[in-house]
Parts: C-alpha cells; sequence; structure tokens
C-alpha cells in the first residue's frame, strides 16, 4: 500500500517520547487558521512511500530511537488511515512504539464503518496525541472550519478503548485563551480515563512565512505569539477544569 | 625503601611506583563515584573576588580591543618572567604565563614576522634588536620551513589546495602529562630522562644524535621547570603531598608548557580522575573539606579561563576568535569497564556554574553509554544552562586509545604521554577535483598548479572519466601534502621544539602524522550528481572550467542515502591510501580528520564553482558535515550519513556541527527527550486524583526501564 507523505523528520523530539522518526502526511481536511504547516492541506501532492520503506529508514537507525518510536503526523493522518494502520501494524510486530499525532477530524461516530476502520488503527497505537483546537464547538468552528463533536466524541471512544493519550492544545491569544473555556477544556479532558499527559503549546508565527510562499492570505496576521508565562497560565486552568471533575470522582 | 613513602602512603602501588606510569597509579586507585551533584559547593567569599578582579581585567582587555598588554622585549620561556599574580593572598593555586595577568607573552621561535604581526596588528612594536637578533643569528621554524619548500609546495600554499599549514606558527596538538610532576617530583622525572639519554644506542646516526640532544633539552626544561615553580615559593622536586600541591604542581607544569609554546592547541590533558585521587585521601585524612577542594578546582580553572597568546587577526579569522583549546577530558570508562566517573569531574564541571559559562578550559566530556545516568543527567542539565561542554564518543576512541587518552584541541585523541601529533591542517579535495577536471590548472588564477594531466574536454561530465582523472590527482596532492608537512616537522622540531612537553613524555613516542580534509560534502555531491544527474560544463574562453550546469535531481550527501554516502566513504578512503603510500616524518602514523569547524569559510571562498551547483566563493559545510539546506530528512538522517564515514581511515576526527533551536530538542526544563514532563502542578494542595497519579508513575517508571 502507498502512503503519500509531505516529508519526515528524523530527529522528532518533541511528538512523543523519546526522539523518534516523525512522518508528516500530506492533506488535511481542516483549515485551522494558526496551521503552521499549510504546505501539508493539499490533498493531491506528497511523495509516494511504502511501509517497508519507512520500517526500513527507521531501522537503519535504531540506536537513536530506543527509547523514542514513530510518530505519524501531518497533514491530518487519518485521511490516510489505511495506510497508517498497516504501517502501524508493520511497526509493532517489530516492537516498534507508535504514536498518532491527530485531530481526529475523520472520526464519525454514527457510521459502523468509520467507527470498525478507526478503531483497526487505534488498536496498533501505543499513544494517541489528540489535538483539541476548541473546546465550544462554535468557536472551533471559527476557528477550523469544522465543528468539534466527532473529535471530541473520538476522545471518548480512545478513552474507551483505554489507549494512552496526550491532549494537546494550542493557545491562541484572543481565540483560545478565554479561562472559562480553557477550565471546560479541563474538565472534559479529566474525564478521559487514559489521558496521560497534556501539552499546552503557546502560539507562534514560524508558519507566517509558508503562507507567503504559498499565496494564502495569513487571516491571524496581528496576533502576537503567545508568551511562555501566558501558555503556563492557560495551563493553570485548565489543570484547575482537570482537578475539578477528578475530585468529583 | 620506597623513597616516596611519606608521599605515596595510603595509596595502592602498583606499576607507577617503579616507573613512571601515571595510568597504573590511577587504576589502582580512583573511586568511580556514581551519586549526583548534591555534594558540590557554592564558591568561597575568596573565589567570589577574584572571579570579580578577572572579570574587570577581561572587560578592560575587551575595551582595549582585544589585547589588554603584550611583551615586546622580553622573549617567553619557562623562567623568563617574575611571578605574576592576580590578587596573590586570595589565590590558593597560583602562577601566570607572564607577570601580569593577560599580558601576551612574546614567543618567537614558530616565526619572528609573525610574532611582529602580532604585535604589530594589537598596536606594539617588538623590541627591534629582538627583530634583528632573529633575523640575522637565530633562525625560526617558519625561515627553515621556506628554505626546504619546493616551488610545487609554495604553488600549492598560494592557490589554496593545502591550506592553514602551521609553518608559520606553533603546531600545537601536544599533550605533556602534567600530572607526572604531581605524582613523581621533578627530580624523579630527570632521573628517567638522564637514565634514557644513557641508554641511548652509541652509533651516532642523526636520529640517535636527535634523541640525544632533545633529551638535554628536556632536561634543561625540566630544571626550569623547578626554578619557575621555586620563583612562586614552590619546591616541586619531590612529589606533591596533598590535592592543593597536586593540583599546583600539575598547573606548573601545563604552565611551563603554555610559556614555551604558543601552539594552535595547547590542551591539558585527563586530570580529574587523577585529581580526585588526592581528593579522596585528603577528605578521608580530614586534610581538607569539600568546600575547600572546590575552592582549589575553581581557582585552578579560573587560571586556565587567563591562558592568551599574541595572535594576529588573520589568525583569529582562521580559527574563528582567539581560542587557545585548553581541553580537558572528563570521565569515559575504565577498560576493566568501571566508569571514570569521579567527584572531581562534577567539581570541574561545576566551575561553569561557580565562575559561570565559559568556552575555555574546553571541558569535554569522554561520553559512554556506560556512564552512570546521575552524571548523564547532570551534563545534560549543566549543557542547558551553560552551553559550554563538549561531548565526545569515548566508546569510540577508547577501542584504539585505551583508557587514558585525552583530546588535543577539539577532537584529536593520544594516550597521554605515549603518544602525539604532527598537526597537518587541510587538503582541499573541491579543489582538487576541479583540478582533475581542469588538467591541474586552477580554476581561479588559471596558474599550473598540479603537473599537465590532461583535462576533461567533453561538454557533459561522465563519471567514469572524472573519477579516474580525480583519483590520479589526489594522489598527486597527497604526495605534495605529505612532504610539504614532513618539512614543517622536520624544521619544527629543529627550531621550536617543544622541550617540557616532550619532557612529560615517554622516550618512545607514538607520533600520529595528522592531515585532513576539506570540502568532503562537495565533493560528494558533485561526483553523485556527476553519477545520477547531468552535469554541464562551462568553459571560459581559455578553456578553464567554470561553472556546472546540474540537469535533473541527485541524492545528496546527508540523507541517509547508500547511494551518496558511499561515494563520500570512499572518497575518504582513497585519499587515506594514496597518504598511506608517502613517507612521513619520525616514523610517524599517517591519520586524517574531517573536521573544519569554521576555516570551511576561507577554503570556500578560494575556490570556484562545484559541479554539485555550489558557486564560486560559496562556503563549504564545515567538517564532514552535509552542504547547508540540502540534508532535509532531520538530524538522525544527517548523522546517519555521517557515520558512514570509515573512522579507521580518519581516526584524528570527523566533526559534525549542528545546532538546533532548543524548544525542538525539548519543552521546558525537561533534560532528556526521553522525559516526559507531567506537571499537574501540587502547589495548590496535592489534589490530584489517585487515578491519574498511578497512571503518570505508570508511565515514567515505563521510561525508566526502557533506558
Amino acid at each position: 500500500m502507498t502512503g503519500y507523505i509531505h516529508s519526515r523528520e528524523s530527529f522528532g523530539a518533541v511528538d512523543g517520547p523519546g526522539i523518534r522518526y516523525v512522518l508528516f502526511m500530506q492533506g488535511c481536511p481542516m483549515r485551522c487558521k494558526y496551521c503552521h504547516n499549510p504546505d501539508t492541506w493539499n490533498i493531491s501532492g506528497g511523495s509516494p512511500v511504502t511501509p517497508a520503506e519507512i520500517i526500513d529508514e527507521y531501522s537503519k537507525n535504531l540506536p537513536f530511537y530506543k527509547n523514542g518510536g514513530i510518530t505519524v503526523t501531518g497533514g491530518e493522518p487519518l485521511l490516510q488511515l489505511e495506510f497508517v494502520t498497516e504501517l502501524f501494524t508493520l511497526a509493532r510486530s517489530q516492537g516498534i512504539h507508535t504514536c498518532l499525532d491527530t485531530s481526529g477530524a475523520t472520526f464519525n461516530p454514527n457510521s459502523a464503518d468509520s467507527i470498525k476502520k478507526h478503531y483497526a488503527l487505534l488498536n496498533q497505537c501505543d499513544l494517541v496525541m489528540l489535538d483539541i483546537k476548541h473546546i465550544d464547538s462554535d468557536k472551533h468552528k471559527a476557528l477550523t472550519g469544522m465543528d468539534n463533536s466527532n473529535i471530541l466524541a473520538f476522545a471518548r471512544h480512545i478513552s474507551d478503548m483505554k489507549i494512552p493519550v496526550w491532549i494537546r492544545h494550542v493557545v491562541v491569544p484572543g481565540i483560545s485563551d478565554n479561562p472559562q473555556d480553557l477550565t471546560k477544556l479541563g474538565e472534559f479532558i479529566g474525564t478521559l480515563s487514559s489521558l496521560k499527559a497534556l501539552d499546552v503549546l503557546p502560539y507562534h508565527t514560524m508558519g507566517v512565512n509558508k503562507y507567503k510562499e504559498l499565496g494564502i492570505p495569513y487571516s491571524l496576521e496581528n496576533v502576537k505569539p503567545l508568551s511562555e508565562e501566558a501558555a503556563i497560565v492557560a495551563k493553570k486552568h485548565i489543570l484547575d477544569g482537570l482537578r475539578l471533575v477528578r475530585s468529583k470522582v | 625503601m620506597n623513597p616516596n613513602k611519606e608521599y605515596w602512603s595510603d595509596f595502592e602501588g602498583g606499576t607507577w611506583q617503579k616507573e613512571i606510569h601515571v595510568r597504573s597509579f590511577i587504576r589502582h586507585n580512583f573511586t568511580p563515584y556514581d551519586g549526583d551533584e548534591a555534594f558540590l559547593e557554592n564558591p568561597t567569599p575568596d573565589t567570589l573576588k577574584l572571579w570579580e578582579q578577572v572579570l574587570e581585567l577581561m572587560r578592560q582587555e575587551r575595551e582595549a580591543g582585544g589585547v589588554l598588554d603584550m611583551d615586546t622585549k622580553v622573549i617567553s620561556t619557562i623562567t623568563s618572567h617574575a611571578p605574576g599574580y592576580i590578587d596573590k593572598d586570595k589565590e590558593k593555586i597560583v602562577g601566570l604565563q607572564t607577570d601580569k595577568p593577560l599580558k601576551r607573552a612574546l614567543m618567537p621561535y614558530g616565526g619572528i614576522r609573525m610574532a611582529e604581526k602580532a604585535c604589530r596588528d594589537n598596536g606594539y612594536e617588538i623590541d627591534p634588536e629582538i627583530k634583528t637578533f632573529f633575523e640575522t643569528h637565530r633562525k625560526t621554524h617558519n625561515a627553515g620551513v621556506f628554505d626546504a619548500y619546493t616551488p610545487e609546495m609554495r604553488a600549492c600554499r598560494r592557490s589554496h589546495i593545502i591550506t592553514g599549514l602551521p609553518d608559520a606558527y606553533g603546531r600545537g596538538r601536544i599533550i605533556g602529562d602534567y600530572r607526572r610532576v604531581a605524582l613523581y617530583g621533578v627530580d624523579r622525572l630527570i632521573e628517567d630522562k638522564k637514565a634514557q639519554k644513557e641508554t641511548t644506542r652509541s652509533a651516532m646516526y642523526s636520529e640517535i644524535i636527535r634523541d640525544r640532544e632533545e633529551l638535554s633539552e628536556q632536561i634543561r626544561a625540566l630544571e626550569a621547570l623547578k626554578t619557575m615553580a621555586l620563583s612562586y615559593g614552590f619546591d616541586i622536586s619531590k612529589p606533591a603531598r596533598d590535592t592543593k600541591e597536586a593540583i599546583q604542581w600539575l598547573y606548573f607544569g601545563y604552565l611551563a608548557a603554555i610559556k614555551e609554546q604558543n601552539g594552535a592547541a595547547m590542551s591539558l590533558g585527563r586530570t580529574s580522575t587523577f585529581l580526585d585521587i588526592y581528593a579522596e585521601r585528603d577528605l578521608k585524612r580530614g586534610t581538607y573539606t569539600e568546600k575547600e577542594i572546590q575552592e582549589m578546582v575553581d581557582h585552578f580553572i579560573m587560571k586556565l579561563r587567563l591562558v592568551k597568546f599574541a595572535r594576529t587577526p588573520e589568525y583569529n579569522a582562521l580559527f574563528s576568535g582567539d581560542p587557545q583549546w585548553v581541553t580537558e577530558s572528563i570521565g569515559g570508562v575504565a577498560i576493566d569497564g568501571r566508569h571514570m566517573v569521579t567527584k572531581m569531574s562534577y567539581r570541574y564541571l561545576h566551575t561553569l556554574t561557580n565562575l559561570g559559562p565559559a568556552p575555555e578550559p574546553n571541558l569535554t566530556v569522554l561520553w559512554s553509554l556506560r556512564l552512570p545516568e546521575s552524571f548523564k543527567r547532570y551534563c545534560a542539565r549543566l549543557s542547558i544552562e551553560t552551553s559550554s561542554i563538549q561531548y565526545e564518543n569515548d566508546d569510540l576512541m577508547r577501542f584504539n586509545h585505551g583508557d587514558d587518552y585525552a583530546i588535543a584541541c577539539c577532537v584529536s585523541s593520544m594516550k597521554v604521554g605515549k603518544e602525539m601529533q604532527f598537526f597537518g591542517a587541510r587538503a582541499n579535495l573541491a579543489k582538487c577535483l576541479l583540478y582533475a577536471i581542469n588538467g591541474g590548472v586552477d580554476e581561479i588564477s588559471g596558474e599550473q598548479i598540479a603537473p599537465e594531466f590532461r583535462p576533461i574536454t567533453s561538454e557533459y561530465l561522465d563519471f567514469d572519466e572524472v573519477m579516474k582523472k580525480y583519483d590520479e590527482m589526489m594522489k598527486w596532492l597527497a604526495g605534495v601534502y605529505v612532504n610539504t608537512l614532513n618539512i614543517i616537522h622536520y624544521m619544527h622540531d629543529k627550531y621550536c621544539y617543544e622541550k617540557i612537553q616532550m619532557a612529560l613524555h615517554d622516550k618512545k613516542v607514538t607520533r600520529w602524522f595528522a592531515t585532513g580534509i576539506a570540502g568532503l560534502s562537495v565533493v560528494a555531491d558533485s561526483l553523485s550528481a556527476i553519477k545520477y544527474a547531468k552535469v554541464k560544463v562551462i568553459r571560459n574562453s581559455s578553456g578553464i572550467a567554470v561553472d556546472y550546469e546540474v540537469e535533473g535531481d541527485f541524492p545528496k550527501y546527508g540523507n541517509d542515502d547508500d547511494r551518496v554516502d558511499s561515494i563520500a566513504y570512499d572518497i575518504v578512503h582513497r585519499f587515506m591510501e594514496h597518504i598511506r603510500k608517502n613517507h612521513t616524518y619520525r616514523g610517524s602514523i599517517p591519520t586524517t580528520s574531517i573536521l573544519t569547524i569554521t576555516s570551511n569559510v576561507v577554503y570556500g571562498k578560494n575556490t570556484g564553482s562545484t559541479p554539485d551547483g555550489r558557486k564560486r566563493g560559496e562556503a563549504f559545510a564545515p567538517g564532514a558535515n552535509p552542504m547547508h539546506r540540502r540534508d532535509i530528512n532531520g538530524a538522525v538522517a544527517s548523522l546517519s550519513s555521517v557515520s558512514k564515514l570509515p573512522f579507521r581511515d580518519a581516526q584524528d576526527g570527523i566533526s559534525n556541527t549542528f545546532s538546533i533551536i532548543p524548544g525542538a530538542l525539548g519543552k521546558d526544563d525537561r533534560i532528556f527527550a526521553g522525559d516526559i514532563e507531567i506537571d499537574l502542578g501540587c502547589e495548590s494542595g496535592g489534589c490530584l486524583s489517585p487515578t491519574l497519579f498511578e497512571g503518570l508513575d505508570d508511565n515514567n517508571s515505563n521510561q525508566e526501564e526502557k533506558q
């Protein structure tokens, strides 16, 4: 089976535990305003690779990855769900730690077929990093072009399957830094039984140049990067919500 | 009877008591330390005051344009200057290169013109009598070399196919075993050298005559070392009695070397674990407290931070700054499997906290998978905080050099007191490729430099044809290069001999004949382009190939792609084989390095366009690095390409300069990328739910196990 990738990063230190081989899949259904990889959006591009080739490349440099593994991100890896499933199945058969970095956008809780396919993939994941862009569905839609109901359902589904999950949340000034929303997000993720970590990422502007190169207008032109301090405050709000819901259990 | 009982009591005996053998002493006596950094002490008030004074001096030096003071009259020798101090009453360890801190010494034996220029460029004039003396009565290394150079060697130098040769300055890269001064005292070392002199062969071949003359020089240098120490009030004829003396004796040995030689790298060796044996003994005996020992170490390191030489702006441009390469090798693993991290390893590194970060001394951790975890974490944390630690692969170097080697300069490994190196600069292999294409004509000057081989005349380059001609041209280059170095080292031994450093070596020394390669990734990519894409030659009106057009894509070195990585491997191996075909001075063993760390800019400037698409004058990649922005698959792939290069052909070192933004390495204060820092914050009173806690704990312990 052939997958289409945007690029690979052989030294990924921030996309899951350890040093990881990170595969950036081509294509994404979302159009998040702050996305720093707009060059991965286009669904028709990418270079073809097979799971065996990826495992080959990975295995050549095994010593680097002894505490790490493979992370598939994008783009949105779930757009090439069958490919990722095959890749992870092969990886797991060789004892390689697999991590899926996703927004969960393709999941459809009302379709048996969708549930089945996502179930097959999740079964091959050692870790899921789920990016929840916004807890408020309307604001989520404004930010990404899609509402968040399927994504939250996907989170619940991961939790039900007891797959370890890290929640990632990008804090954008004026968009996703509202304390009430953050606390609400904390309350939601507090109910996920397999939650292992929370990763709060301050919004940065390192991707802006790519927009210029691609000729895509950048809608957050006037938004400044979030300071580290503000990110810590945001994290506190989320943890507040998390503790609140956990103390009730 | 052991005459040194008084000094050596409580040490475990061994070969080291019968002969000069520091490694044996270390092996029998060192105490590996598995604990963490909690025992370390803060700086004392004296240390802080002294350091303030040093910082003030350094500030003045910067304000004065980089040099505070220079000696223009007194030629530096081991005993040339009266004792110098920063603040005598506060200094636990004493000794300066001249009579004042940061006053640069005059060292003309490498070359009088260089010494003169170093002064002039910094606003000083050397005493005209000294100048006359060295021009008419006393020849220098530089003058000797130019007397012997052939026209071909001069042409190679002029056209920059061989660059950075140590023919006008001190070659450096020799590490005296300064520990011997502390362990044995100078008298025992002199006795040993006298015995060596008495046992030379009696038929007077020139080598034997040279040996005898050198041994006499060494003995005199050791006598001078005693005199110099005495001027500071220390009698170092006998072994050191305690930690303070051990550090002081050892430092005097090193100080003698830097008073005598302005070498391109004046490294310290591997002293921390040695000194720890004294510290352990003193702690047990109650002679000194931890605080006192750290104070001595702080003052010692402070001295090493003050080491300076008189140099020209061109020299500083080539080496990027004003480096001394006071390299100290820390840690590593012993042949018997024990790691060699001691409390002293921590104390040395702790100076980065007590005195603040600094590039010198170049603290180098000999890294092994088998170093204790707590030390690894300490190093990593300190690296994050200070960016001042260099790491080298002990697992790789131990295989060839055992467990008592040290690093000279940045990567050259040698057994302390048993091996030395003839430093050999670099040959420009990218320019050599252009010579192969142009039949030995320089692509910039149009001058015939190499023998007039038949140039390539086709419109498109053919891989087999280029490779055949390139191999011939490398063979020629290796010949001129090695013979140029033969002259340089002959003359350096003759006119600028490293007396004290060699006095702190065994009689029979293994000499490494170092050569070097510049432009490896340019060559690899060029040959890959010729092989896998189409390369069209653009010639000027005189028929010289001056530019290239690459049609199509080709595999680029730095992406873990064997198609091109194997070319890089092949080039290193071939060139080294050509080097090996030549006679090397003084029975030295040829080796090479791929480690231009800064001079790659200068090499690039003097090299025309190359078939990989690099334009004339563009910088080469440093060392064995892939060309800038051509490695697109991340660091591991890039490093893997580099790691395929044959270390046994390039034992003098392969460097890969690699920088990364801190955020890409990890978040917050995570020390290793493998650490998952999940801080749910107990600041509000430990209200985490138990479920979450357990989950987190599991996660962490799994990580530990995997490591």
